[in-house]
């Protein structure tokens, strides 16, 4: 099980939030809102043009975010 | 004994409350994305009415729907949301009117909670999230078609006993579980009001938690998942075919939103033209008939002159949002939004300015970040709207030679790109600077969920177009008629002297500002004529070419310019008519979309920077111009 965070997930890989980085509560309760919760399955579908932002399938619905916004996201692979 | 039940058996005690004479109130609430404003649209029709809520400028959407028994309940749309801790003003306005604090607006009796059925456990966050202040609730489980198609079975049944109150299976673009819908509803709103529960911010991840675990024990059998929706993204999210595709989208709406508007737009005219002609038979020459045809019917024409454009850039844009397909654009523009301190949200506002100023100002409420939005709403006059073409067609009819240049590519098409494209660079680097400056503020981000695509409904195109183009006509008609009777007044009065030898303006209190400001602009290459028309061209830009044509005492009523065109290439030099087109691209007209700013910003604080702020550049623009244009030719 090796832990990274969800901007760095490759297209069609799937992985499971583990966590939040250290951030502002009001950034991690935006994302929990979206379905961030921790164990909820993530899979990065489409980075946009020049790699940024990202668009993200957690559980049933499809998210995007900037890189910057994903890299607050941890992510274990195992999957 | 389910809460439901247990409300009914409560409704059966109690007689039915007279209340304060006014009907009660249903909220409707939900995601941004699970379809509330079909569902609105499917119970209230063309019944609705868009008012204001005090002080703020969030839309409070409302129509009165009949209950089976033949009761009456007022239902209002509230913004969408993800959650009850609001991050933008619309977010704050169903937080507060939920929670009984909304100025303005009474407390809901009841709420009617839309959920995804293709999303469930998402959308059961919020929705245990509202139950827990208490107000009465039925849930609309919607988009059950789109379930079925995935494969996706729901136990509705549990899941109300899980709730505790009623949940009813709708289609809301085909009008499906409407009536269910309003018998659940009806029981509800005869229960005594109870105090309001005082609001304490929920725990987002036991919220989620809850949410999941139910979601899970409601699914029967697990969907595919939105394959279709999956495949389309594959290709209009692709890295070089999207754009490309969006391209193309964009390239279309422009092409619709100049061409197709042209014919309607010659009727209009026409029309106008005819009732002034009737007024000018009818009525003696004077004060009286000037004001009606050059105040009120050119008032009157350039409101309405301008609905086809308009009506066609919304019926894109609602098919675009409709469809699930905006969204994406916003995805694929957002880098290049980010890389002048915008978020891809404001990319809607700023296409739709295009066409006006005005309905993009307006558009600027869906963005989420103040300081975000306060940019936005700032770089949309640098967009070349369509007030702007007649002018820059006069001068470049009259001063850019007709020469073609590669193939189709002509010089004078050339020169109108290149005025697009300034406009537009000059929003770039004036967001980069207002981000640096005046709208700094925390780094904008992006962060949205993308629904699955769907059809966009005839019925809800019909109803946001209506809806639409009536707010349009009220806020910018008002405003544009106002002005434009105001600006009438100033070019009429004092009348000219019996031996006058210049044209009435001359004289007139415009004509005496206009003659003020000559010194000013001179120094940009401004001639007297041209100081003459800035003032009238306030109204509206495409009235600067009314204006240059009555000045040099040319009769402009059968809108043919070709006179003009011959008399402005006689008698401004090159670097003049550059010049003014430079002051076009950047200059602070029109009042109209002042007033607007004014109403979205809530002061004059706003427009009076945009005011100062464009007045700068378009000064600086014109003056490198011509002095450039002056040493090079």
């Amino acid at each position: 099980m090796s832990n990274s965070t969800l901007d760095s997930l490759a297209p069609g890989a799937c992985a499971r939030v583990a966590g939040f980085a250290p951030v502002a509560p009001g950034i991690a309760d935006r994302l929990l809102e979206l379905g961030f919760d921790e164990g909820a399955e993530v899979e990065t579908l489409h980075h946009a043009p020049l790699g940024d932002p990202i668009a993200v399938r957690v559980d049933g619905s499809v998210v995007a975010l900037r890189r910057a916004l994903a890299r607050i996201v941890l992510v274990s692979n195992a999957g | 004994m389910t809460a439901a039940d247990a409300a009914l058996a409560e409704m059966k005690a109690q007689p039915v409350q007279a209340g304060d004479g006014r009907l009660p109130l249903i909220a409707l609430v939900g995601h941004p994305n699970a379809g509330k404003t079909s569902l609105f649209n499917a119970l209230s029709g063309a019944r609705q009415k868009v008012g204001n809520y005090p002080g703020v400028t969030v839309e409070r959407k409302s129509a009165e729907v009949g209950l089976s028994t033949g009761r009456r309940a007022e239902l209002i749309d509230l913004p969408g949301c993800y959650g009850l801790v609001p991050r933008s003003l619309d977010e704050a306005v169903t937080r507060d009117t939920l929670l009984g604090l909304q100025a303005g607006e009474r407390r809901p009796d009841a709420v009617l909670i839309v959920a995804d059925a293709t999303n469930l456990a998402a959308h059961l966050r919020f929705a245990l999230d509202v139950l827990r202040l208490g107000i009465p609730a039925v849930m609309a489980l919607n988009r059950m078609d789109m379930a079925a198609r995935d494969g996706l079975t729901l136990d509705s049944a549990g899941l109300a006993a899980r709730l505790g109150i009623p949940v009813i299976e709708t289609v809301a673009v085909r009008r499906r579980g409407l009536a269910e819908l309003l018998q659940a509803l009806e029981p509800l709103l005869a229960l005594p009001a109870r105090a309001p529960v005082p609001f304490v911010p929920a725990d987002t991840r036991a919220l989620g938690r809850e949410a999941r675990e139910i979601a899970k024990a409601a699914t029967l059998t697990e969907g595919q998942g939105r394959v279709s929706s999956r495949r389309l993204d594959a290709v209009l999210l692709h890295p070089v075919a999207g754009p490309l595709i969006l391209a193309a989208i964009l390239f279309l709406m422009f092409q619709a939103v100049f061409s197709w508007a042209e014919a309607p737009i010659g009727w209009i005219e026409a029309g106008i033209a005819w009732l002034q002609g009737l007024v000018t038979a009818a009525l003696p020459e004077g004060v009286f008939r000037s004001f009606l045809n050059d105040g009120v019917l050119a008032g009157v024409g350039g409101v309405v002159v301008f609905l086809p454009q308009i009506l066609i850039l919304f019926a894109f844009i609602l098919v675009l949002e409709g469809s699930g397909y905006m969204v994406r654009a916003a995805f694929l523009m957002d880098r290049l939004m980010a890389s002048v301190g915008l978020n891809g949200a404001a990319f809607i506002p700023l296409l739709s300015s295009f066409a006006c100023a005005i309905p993009g100002i307006m558009a600027t409420r869906s963005i989420p970040d103040e300081k975000d939005r306060l940019t936005t709403i700032l770089i949309a006059p640098l967009m070349t709207c369509s007030a702007r073409l007649p002018v820059y067609a006069v001068i470049i009819a009259a001063f850019i030679p007709n020469r073609a240049l590669w193939g189709p590519v002509g010089l004078q098409g050339l020169v109108l790109f290149a005025l697009y494209i300034a406009g537009i660079l000059g929003a770039m680097l004036a967001a980069l600077l207002l981000r640096r400056t005046v709208t700094r503020g925390p780094a904008p981000t992006l962060l949205m969920e993308m629904p699955a695509y769907q059809l966009p409904h005839l019925r809800d195109v019909a109803v946001g177009l209506l809806l639409r183009a009536s707010a349009f006509l009220k806020r910018a008609g008002t405003i544009i008629l106002g002005v434009t009777i105001a600006l009438w007044a100033l070019a009429s009065f004092p009348a000219p002297p019996a031996d006058a030898d210049r044209p009435a303006i001359e004289y007139s209190i415009a004509g005496r500002i206009g003659s003020a400001i000559e010194p000013l602009v001179q120094p940009i290459g401004f001639n007297h004529e041209i100081a003459m028309s800035l003032l009238p061209a306030m109204a509206a830009r495409e009235i600067a070419v009314a204006s240059l044509a009555t000045i040099y005492a040319l009769d402009a009523d059968d809108g043919d310019t070709t006179g003009l065109v011959e008399r402005l290439r006689g008698s401004w030099p090159l670097p003049t008519a550059l010049a003014f087109l430079a002051w076009f691209v950047f200059a602070p007209q029109c009042l109209s979309t002042l007033a607007v700013v004014r109403r979205e910003t809530g002061g004059w604080k706003w427009p009076g920077f945009l005011f100062a702020y464009l007045m700068v550049l378009a000064y600086v623009a014109a003056g490198l111009t011509f002095h450039v244009a002056s040493a090079l030719l």
